[in-house]
C-alpha cells in the first residue's frame, strides 16, 4: 500500500467511510453508500467526483499550436480562448496513445491538455518525443481536479463561484477563476453525459473547495461519488475508456471516434497508417448492445453469429443502474453493426442472445 | 470497522463462504463480510442440483453491477437443493446472506474436508487481516 499514491483528498474520503481500491496506482474511493445510490445521485440530483489522478500537462509558447496540431487528431487552430475540445493522441501507427481534453488559455500560445490517470507518464514522454519546439510541462503532482456532475450541478457551482455567468456557459467551455485567492480552472465537460463542469484546482486548496462545494451543496442534495459510479455512467453514454473501447492499436474510425479526427485539415503522427486503415474498409464497428437472455456482459466476452462465428469482443459491460438491465459496448464485424442485429455473448461457456442497440442507452441534458 | 456476525458453530473458507454442517449435509452461503465486499449482487448463477462439486473448486458465480466472482465450494459432494429464489431477487444476498441468502445444499462425500475449513477465530483473524 506504501507503494500506492494519494489524492490530496484521499483522507477526506477515508474519513466518509469510502472503501478505497488501487486504480491506476491511485488510492481512490470506489464507492460511498453504494454504487446505485451514487449513479442515481448524479443522474437526479449532483456529484462530486475526485478526479485528481488525471493528469495535467501543460503545452506553452509560440510552437505550442504547431507541435499540438502536430500531437493530437482533433483541429486545435479553430479553438478560441476558453474552448475546450476532446481529442485523441495517436501513435505512429494510427492506434491511440491516449484519448485526452486540450484545453485552450491563449490561442497560439498556452494550452492544457487532460489525460488519463494511467498514461500519464506515458503521454508525457510521447509529447517530449514528438515535440515540436513547444515548452511542454508536466504539471500533474500540483493540481487537484474535482468534478461536479448533475442536473443541479451549474446551480452548485454558482453558489461556489458566483458572477461568472456558469449557468449560461455551454459545454466544452473553459473558465479562469479564483477560490481561496488561487487560481482555478472550470472546464464545462464531464464523463458521465450530465451537465456540470470540471475544476482544476491547486492542491493546496483542494479540500478547501471539496468541503465548500459539499456544503454549498446540502440542500441540493449533493453526495461524492466514487469510480464504481464514474464507469457506470460513463458506459450508459458509450464513452470510450482508455484500455477498455481503446488502445494502442484501436483505430478511431472503428471506435466511434471519426468525429475527433481532421485528416483533409493537417497533418498529424500516424495520419497516413489512420486513414489508410478506413479506407481499406473496416472489419469491425463499437456498438452498444442489451441482452435478450439473461445475463451480464462483462469485458473480453467474445461474440458469436447464429452460424457459430466469432464476430468480436465486449469492451465493457455492467448493469446499468438507471435502466436496471445489462448493457455493454462490444467491437463487432461491421455486418453486424446495424441496430436490432441479433448474436450471442459467450458468457463463461453459455451463449446468451443480445441485440444492438441505440446508443447513448441513457437521454441526458449535458 | 463493522461487525459481522460469524456463527461459531459454522465452518468458513478462505475465500469467505459459509458452511453449516447438519450430518452430512452441508449448507453453503457467503458471508457478511463478502456481501460487503462485494457491493449489490445483481445476478447469481448457481449449479443444478445433481452436480457434483469439488472442495475450493468454483461452483457458481455472483456478480455485482462492478465485477463477477466465483463461488468455491466448501466441501466435496453432490448438490441436493439449490435455492433458486436468488436468481429473480439477488439482493437477497446483500440483505441476508446468512439465511435467506444461503446458496446451495451439498450432501457431503466425507467430513474428512471439513479439517481443510477455518472455524469462526480464524475467520474473525481473517478479516482482521483483509481490512
Amino acid at each position: 500500500m506504501s507503494t500506492l499514491r494519494r489524492t490530496i483528498l484521499a483522507q477526506e474520503h477515508e474519513n466518509a467511510g469510502a472503501r478505497m481500491v488501487d486504480f491506476a496506482g491511485w488510492w481512490m474511493p470506489v464507492q460511498y453508500q453504494g454504487l446505485r445510490e451514487e449513479h442515481e445521485t448524479v443522474r437526479t440530483k449532483v456529484g462530486l467526483f475526485d478526479v485528481s489522478h488525471m493528469g495535467e500537462v501543460w503545452v506553452r509558447g509560440p510552437k505550442s499550436l504547431s507541435t499540438l496540431e502536430w500531437l493530437t487528431t482533433n483541429d486545435v487552430a479553430k479553438l478560441k480562448a476558453g474552448e475546450a475540445q476532446y481529442s485523441l493522441l495517436p501513435n505512429a501507427e494510427g492506434g491511440l496513445v491516449d484519448d485526452i481534453i486540450v484545453y485552450c488559455v491563449t490561442p497560439g500560445q498556452e494550452y492544457l491538455v487532460c489525460v488519463n490517470a494511467a498514461n500519464t507518464d506515458k503521454d508525457f514522454a510521447w509529447m517530449n518525443a514528438n515535440n515540436r519546439g513547444a515548452d511542454i510541462t508536466n504539471e500533474s503532482h500540483l493540481w487537484s481536479q474535482i468534478a461536479v456532475q448533475g442536473p443541479q450541478a451549474r446551480t452548485l457551482l454558482e453558489r461556489v463561484f458566483p458572477g461568472h455567468g456558469i449557468v449560461q456557459t455551454p459545454p466544452f467551455h473553459f473558465l479562469k477563476l479564483a477560490f481561496a485567492g488561487q487560481t482555478c480552472w472550470l472546464a464545462t465537460t464531464g464523463y458521465t453525459g450530465e451537465a456540470g463542469g470540471e475544476i482544476f484546482v491547486p492542491n493546496s486548496t483542494a479540500v478547501e473547495l471539496w468541503r465548500t462545494l459539499l456544503s454549498k451543496g446540502q440542500n441540493l442534495g449533493v453526495a461524492p461519488i466514487g469510480l464504481g459510479a464514474r464507469d457506470t455512467l460513463r458506459t450508459e453514454m458509450k464513452y470510450s475508456l482508455y484500455g477498455h473501447e481503446i488502445d494502442d492499436k484501436s483505430n478511431p474510425y472503428a471506435a466511434g471516434l471519426g468525429w475527433v479526427v481532421k485528416p483533409s485539415q493537417k497533418d498529424f503522427i500516424g495520419k497516413t497508417a489512420m486513414v489508410a486503415g478506413k479506407e481499406q474498409g473496416l472489419k469491425k464497428a463499437l456498438v452498444g448492445f442489451k441482452m435478450l437472455d439473461k445475463g451480464i456482459p462483462r469485458q473480453g466476452y467474445s461474440l458469436w453469429s447464429k452460424e457459430g462465428q466469432e464476430i468480436g469482443q465486449v469492451t465493457s459491460g455492467t448493469v446499468s443502474p438507471t435502466l436496471d438491465e445489462p448493457i455493454g459496448i462490444a467491437y463487432i464485424a461491421t455486418a453486424y453493426q446495424p441496430v436490432d442485429s441479433e448474436f450471442w455473448v459467450d458468457i463463461r461457456g453459455r451463449k446468451a442472445k443480445a441485440k444492438v442497440c441505440k446508443t447513448p442507452f441513457v437521454a441526458t441534458k449535458p | 470497522m463493522a461487525t459481522f456476525h460469524i456463527p461459531e458453530e459454522y465452518y468458513y473458507t478462505k475465500d469467505h463462504e459459509w458452511a453449516q454442517v447438519d450430518e452430512n449435509i452441508v449448507t453453503v452461503g457467503v458471508t457478511e463480510f463478502a456481501q460487503q465486499a462485494l457491493g449489490e449482487i445483481v445476478y447469481v448463477e448457481l449449479p443444478e442440483e445433481g452436480q457434483k462439486v469439488n472442495q475450493g473448486e468454483p461452483f457458481g458465480v455472483v456478480e455485482s453491477v462492478k465485477a463477477v466472482s466465483d463461488l468455491y465450494a466448501p466441501v466435496s459432494g453432490t448438490v441436493i437443493e439449490v435455492n433458486t429464489s436468488l436468481t429473480d431477487d439477488p439482493a437477497v444476498l446483500n440483505d441476508n446472506p446468512m439465511n435467506d441468502g444461503w446458496l446451495i445444499r451439498i450432501e457431503m462425500d466425507s467430513e474428512k474436508e471439513l479439517a481443510n475449513l477455518m472455524r469462526s477465530p480464524d475467520y474473525k483473524k481473517l478479516i482482521a487481516e483483509a481490512k
